[in-house]
């Protein structure tokens, strides 16, 4: 395995910029999810990565070389696609030992080395099978075995998990990420899913319109999201919009004073994360925000419960409470009271145009 | 829709595809009985059965002349049909280019073209350029499988394409990835791919060059006869089984091509 350096890369389809001066070092051993809504341009980047795409402008190296230049198969790069692509016409133990016949590995190399890589996504047992005679989950796990096999310098997971049903895929993650793990596999996986993202990677790059927002590990990116593009796609956020009157104090569309740790005045966005907000029937004593609110809507999610209670007229929020023994469940209508101290907000400093999908609660009407 | 509508639905599907199938089949059961009747002169009821006809054809030079020349010139017209249409193909579904669309409409023309017309502007082209270049061309060899490579083309580029365009491109990329350069994925994952079009495009080419009457009419110079010709030559003078048992025969031998074909490849699933 080897160093990954995507050095500025510019992808440019006539006008459109699919990537802008992408720019990612991705160490020996280290799996790095590129995360962001669908053309995002993180599939574009894999596919500079892999050779599929050259780049207007910028470099990639994978250990000492420079292969911005060369063409897919001289590029070492193992990769995984969202469906698959396994030769129909070749059996499971064909189809793996595919990269080893390329590099005119010998009969015996070959045969060990494929037995080894399905030994590894545990379908020994299926070799002499053609891909149509497996389930979705299996020829994953051919197309993953396939990958590995000739011992590439580089993994590339595109959307690898997307066709399969959610309890599989659930399965699949700690499934790759263990195999990645005892492997020391550099591995770049793209996937637009949040929870995978989270679930499997050392670093996140959270992209979206071409460009590379913020990259982190889960708790950066979830605790100190540099904009409100990754507050709402990284996890849920609720966004009030206001302004910062004085350091310290937010004033809300909807008219309410609100204690933040936001320092520059000025025109802002507050984003709050749905199980930083406590609700209770009583008010909280001693909460920097302490406010009144009437439950609007609420969903049982078995370990927790999820309420939308309006603040004010303009304004409602989003809060997750978990789901206790006994406790009660809040009915629409209720009055409760939510608070939350005033490092649990974020304040997002100018007023910033929506952009992307990302899961967020705006302003009610 | 009322339930007897329901259960009518089904029957009228059946029944107007027994129709079609009879529609279609009868004319082959006639040319098959009557290939057995004894008597010179086809009537009905037969006065006996016979396999004279069948031993006739053995005999007749210009019919086992006719069926050598035709099946030597479909093999050779699909085989070039097949390496000019197959590139063709791939041309038209991978490539962006202006007048891709004319150029689709262009190589799928011959099918559409009377076979007459066809002929005789080969065959007006072939005089022209034997005045110009002095070569021996109107009539010959060469100019007769240049026609019938000519309504191969239409078959080969357009189940191709078709099998084509049902082709994953993720699995090329796949391969290139695993390390095969451009022409090895080819080789090893694009043409095993599309091999029921390719197929089936052989198949469809040799057919129709196979059976081609009102063009090779125009080609063929002395001495070289077709079999279809060999047949319409025949029938100038005379009328009994012979020409039916040819045709049982050829029937025979194109059934048999389908058949074999099928066996590797579902014809129904490409055309």
């Amino acid at each position: 395995m080897a160093r990954l350096q995507i050095d500025g890369i510019t992808k440019r389809y006539g006008e459109v910029h699919a990537v802008r001066d992408v720019t990612l070092d991705i160490a020996d051993g280290e799996l790095v999810v590129l995360l962001g809504p669908s053309g995002c341009g993180k599939t574009t980047t894999l596919r500079v990565v892999a050779g599929f795409a050259e780049p207007t402008s910028g470099a990639v190296r994978l250990g000492e070389r420079d292969i911005t230049r060369l063409p897919p198969w001289k590029r070492n790069a193992g990769l995984v696609f969202q469906s698959y692509a396994l030769f129909p016409h070749l059996t499971v133990a064909q189809n793996v030992a595919f990269g080893l016949e390329m590099r005119k590995a010998g009969a015996a190399e070959t045969a060990g080395r494929v037995s080894d890589a399905l030994r590894l996504v545990r379908l020994e047992h299926l070799s002499e099978r053609l891909p149509r005679q497996l389930s979705g989950g299996q020829q994953q796990r051919v197309a993953l075995a396939r990958a590995l096999a000739f011992h590439p310098e580089v993994l590339l997971l595109d959307e690898p998990l997307s066709n399969l049903d959610a309890k599989l895929r659930q399965e699949v993650r700690v499934e790759i990420r263990e195999l990645q793990r005892k492997l020391g596999l550099t591995t770049v996986m793209v996937t637009h899913d949040q929870e995978e993202a989270l679930t499997m990677a050392d670093r996140l790059v959270v992209m979206n319109d071409g460009a590379v927002r913020q990259v982190g590990t889960q708790q950066d990116l979830y605790e100190h999201p540099v904009d409100r593009f990754v507050a709402g796609f990284v996890g849920r956020s609720t966004f009030i919009e206001g302004e910062v009157e004085a350091p310290g104090r937010f004033r809300s569309a909807g008219g309410l004073a609100l204690a933040c740790n936001g320092a520059s005045v000025g025109p802002a966005t507050l984003a709050l994360r749905p199980e930083r907000i406590a609700v209770d029937m009583a008010p909280h004593a001693g909460v920097d925000n302490n406010l009144p609110g009437v439950v609007e809507f609420v969903s049982y999610l078995g370990p927790a419960i999820d309420m939308h209670v309006r603040i004010s007229a303009e304004e409602r929020v989003v809060a997750q409470v978990p789901n206790r023994a006994g406790g009660p469940v809040p009915k629409v209508g209720e009055q409760v009271h939510v608070g939350w101290p005033a490092g649990n907000g974020i304040v997002f400093p100018g007023v910033e145009p929506v952009t992307g999908n990302g899961t967020s609660e705006r302003r009610s009407q | 829709m009322s339930r007897a509508g329901i259960r009518l639905g089904p029957w009228a599907l059946k029944g107007s595809a027994a129709i079609t199938l009879a529609y279609i089949l009868t004319p082959l059961v006639f040319v098959t009985w009557l290939s057995f009747f004894r008597q010179e002169i086809p009537s009905f009821p037969p006065e006996g059965y016979s396999l004279r006809w069948f031993a006739a054809i053995a005999g007749n030079d210009r019919f086992v002349s006719g069926f050598l020349l035709s099946l030597q010139l479909a093999v050779i017209a699909t085989g070039i049909g097949l390496c000019l249409g197959l590139p063709a193909a791939l041309c038209l579904s991978r490539i962006r280019f202006r007048g891709r669309e004319a150029l689709n409409s262009l190589l799928l023309l011959p099918l559409v073209v009377p076979g007459i017309v066809l002929g005789i502007a080969l065959y007006v082209f072939h005089v022209e350029a034997e005045i110009a270049t002095s070569l021996p061309i109107v009539g010959s060899l060469g100019g007769l499988i240049a026609g019938h490579v000519l309504i191969v083309i239409p078959w080969t580029v357009r189940l191709v394409t078709a099998s084509l365009a049902g082709l994953d491109r993720s699995i090329e990329e796949a391969a290139q990835s695993l390390g095969a350069d451009r022409l090895t994925t080819f080789r090893r994952v694009t043409l095993p791919a599309i091999r029921p079009g390719v197929v089936a495009a052989a198949l469809f080419g040799f057919v129709s060059s196979f059976g081609n009457l009102e063009m090779s009419l125009f080609l063929v110079g002395p001495g070289r006869t077709t079999l279809p010709i060999a047949i319409i030559q025949y029938l100038e003078w005379k009328i009994d089984p012979t020409i039916a048992a040819v045709s049982v025969l050829q029937i025979l031998l194109i059934a048999a091509v389908m058949l074999l074909t099928d066996r590797f490849v579902k014809i129904s699933r490409v055309v």
